[in-house]
């Protein structure tokens, strides 16, 4: 029994511990910025990662802690509580999410994106266009109507007049990119910035129109998130000079 | 090994352990309450009804009993074979234990790449089943190659454990008897075992049921097709939350009904 106690006792002091170390909330007296937590769309993961880095080395004592995803679901998480501190979303729709619960500070546009074609290395279904996304015999690769991507996608078909038969409706638009990369899927439809960021691994392809479905990504503090400070920094790195211009890089379009 | 433990004189656990444990129960059981009390009860049955969760629905009940099946066919000549290693070197019948055991500590989503790196249309056998015209990924029996993966364990253990407490000499009269070794296994040791195949199977039919990484990652998430429950319910928390919970109350439902019918009945081992 005594021994039992002795270890619970311990078990205490280390849960104690751990949670006093876990803290997240910066520390007034220190220069640095401290954890700044961001959730962001999937397709903003090459430019978000290069830019945290820069933003962590020109912010001394400040940490990026980068989550990424599917718009709606990083939506319902910072509705359902999650501690973010600024979430970037592809679309207006996904932010309204967050607007209605009070949550969204001050959401502003900083980046837009449209969709293109990505087939594998050699273009083993032959797809040349958009209609081809109809061919019942191809594998094809969208994202599903629930997350923006999907929902850009079933307009950019609507507006081309195409019934497109997919054979998976994936739930962000990496997921689309990874089966078209992985040669699983014959063609699928993803941002330009995402066909850009494959490098060499997939073919892609321009869509005629394309600019007509064009999507809006806003970025916005988090109400009531545990680093405002830091936040409002990180916004500020993303909307200004250098964040354009990475953005601009990875074939984001102006906002 | 699971049942045989007479627990008659044990000690009363003190009360520290007692109050460590309630925190435990506390682990285990306040989420699913939340769940309960955040359904919204009057729009269930409407939510059930709906389209998308029907069709979820009929899908998973649909590949969880077919991949259920395929896991006896294979997983009770295979627990014979892993209850009958020990008579092997240490070595083979080790890796035969770890092959056995890995999809159960497995993220699925490493079994579900796995899985396209061996079927998958550039995986090791891809071209090969290209040539018959058979492509896999994205298909309805990929759903049901992927519970398979993840469920034949649980099988094979509940099998392979009632045939270790099974009384030898009976498979050994039935031999003196005129009986093949075929005929001992069909005619006494199933029969012998069959409850344990039953409690085996239904808890890989609960686990086939409950599938979602190797599932999303090889099948992909097509409605109707490879959507099953918990794809279904993990999209639908994105847009339709009202959805999603309609759809984790029946697969909490299943599982915990499931449960209560294998207690006492047939494995009193698994659920006392």
């Amino acid at each position: 029994m005594k021994r039992l106690l002795r270890v619970a006792a311990m078990a205490i002091g280390a849960s104690a511990l751990l949670s006093a170390c876990g803290g997240a909330t910066p520390d007034a007296d220190q220069e640095g910025l401290g954890t700044i937590t961001v959730l962001a769309a999937a397709s903003l993961t090459e430019s978000f990662d290069a830019l945290a880095a820069e933003f962590e080395r020109s912010h001394p004592g400040s940490h990026i802690m980068l989550s990424y995803g599917g718009s709606s679901g990083l939506a319902q998480q910072i509705v359902a509580g999650a501690p973010a501190d600024v979430f970037a979303s592809a679309d207006e729709a996904t932010m309204s999410t967050v607007d209605e619960a009070g949550l969204a500070a001050d959401p502003t546009p900083f980046a837009s994106n449209t969709l293109e074609l990505v087939v594998p290395v050699g273009n083993p279904g032959d797809v040349n266009g958009i209609d081809d996304l109809a061919r019942d015999e191809l594998v094809v690769a969208l994202c599903d109507p629930a997350v923006p991507c999907g929902a850009a996608a079933v307009r950019l078909l609507d507006l081309a007049g195409v019934a497109a038969a997919p054979d998976t409706l994936e739930q962000d638009v990496k997921a689309v990119l990874t089966k078209v990369t992985l040669d699983e899927a014959d063609a699928g439809l993803v941002y330009v910035t995402d066909g850009r960021a494959a490098g060499g691994e997939v073919e892609e392809l321009a869509i005629d129109g394309a600019d007509e479905v064009r999507n809006r990504y806003l970025i916005t503090a988090v109400d009531g998130g545990p680093n405002p400070r830091g936040a409002a920094a990180w916004i500020a790195f993303v909307t200004g000079e250098m964040g354009r211009e990475v953005l601009a890089d990875a074939g984001f379009g102006e906002p | 090994m699971l049942a045989s433990a007479s627990p008659d004189r044990r000690p009363r656990p003190s009360a520290l352990l007692v109050a460590v444990a309630a925190i435990g129960v506390g682990v285990l059981v306040l989420p699913l309450v939340a769940l309960l009390v955040r359904v919204p009860w009057p729009e269930l049955p409407g939510l059930l009804a709906s389209g998308p969760v029907l069709e979820a629905l009929g899908l998973s009940f649909l590949t969880a009993s077919i991949s259920t099946l395929v896991c006896v066919v294979l997983g009770v000549p295979l627990a014979v074979v892993l209850a009958h290693a020990d008579t092997w070197r240490t070595l083979p019948r080790r890796l035969l234990r770890t092959a056995v055991t890995v999809p159960l500590v497995l993220p699925p989503v490493i079994g579900g790449i796995a899985l396209l790196m061996l079927f998958g249309r550039s995986g090791v056998l891809g071209p090969a089943l290209a040539a018959l015209g058979v492509g896999l990924p994205f298909t309805t029996p990929a759903v049901v190659i992927a519970q398979t993966f993840v469920a034949l364990p649980f099988l094979v253990f509940a099998v392979e454990g009632a045939l270790r407490g099974l009384d030898r000499r009976i498979e050994q009269a039935a031999a003196t008897l005129g009986a093949s070794r075929m005929q001992t296994f069909a005619l006494v040791t199933v029969p012998t075992v069959g409850p344990a195949i039953a409690a085996g199977a239904i808890l890989c039919f609960t686990r086939a049921l409950g599938e979602f990484g190797a599932t999303i990652t090889f099948a992909g998430s097509l409605p109707g097709v490879t959507r099953t429950l918990p794809i279904a319910s993990y999209l639908a928390l994105q847009s339709e939350p009202g959805d999603a919970m309609a759809l984790a109350v029946v697969l909490l439902a299943v599982s915990v009904l499931v449960l209560l019918v294998l207690r006492d009945r047939w494995a009193p081992g698994i659920t006392r």
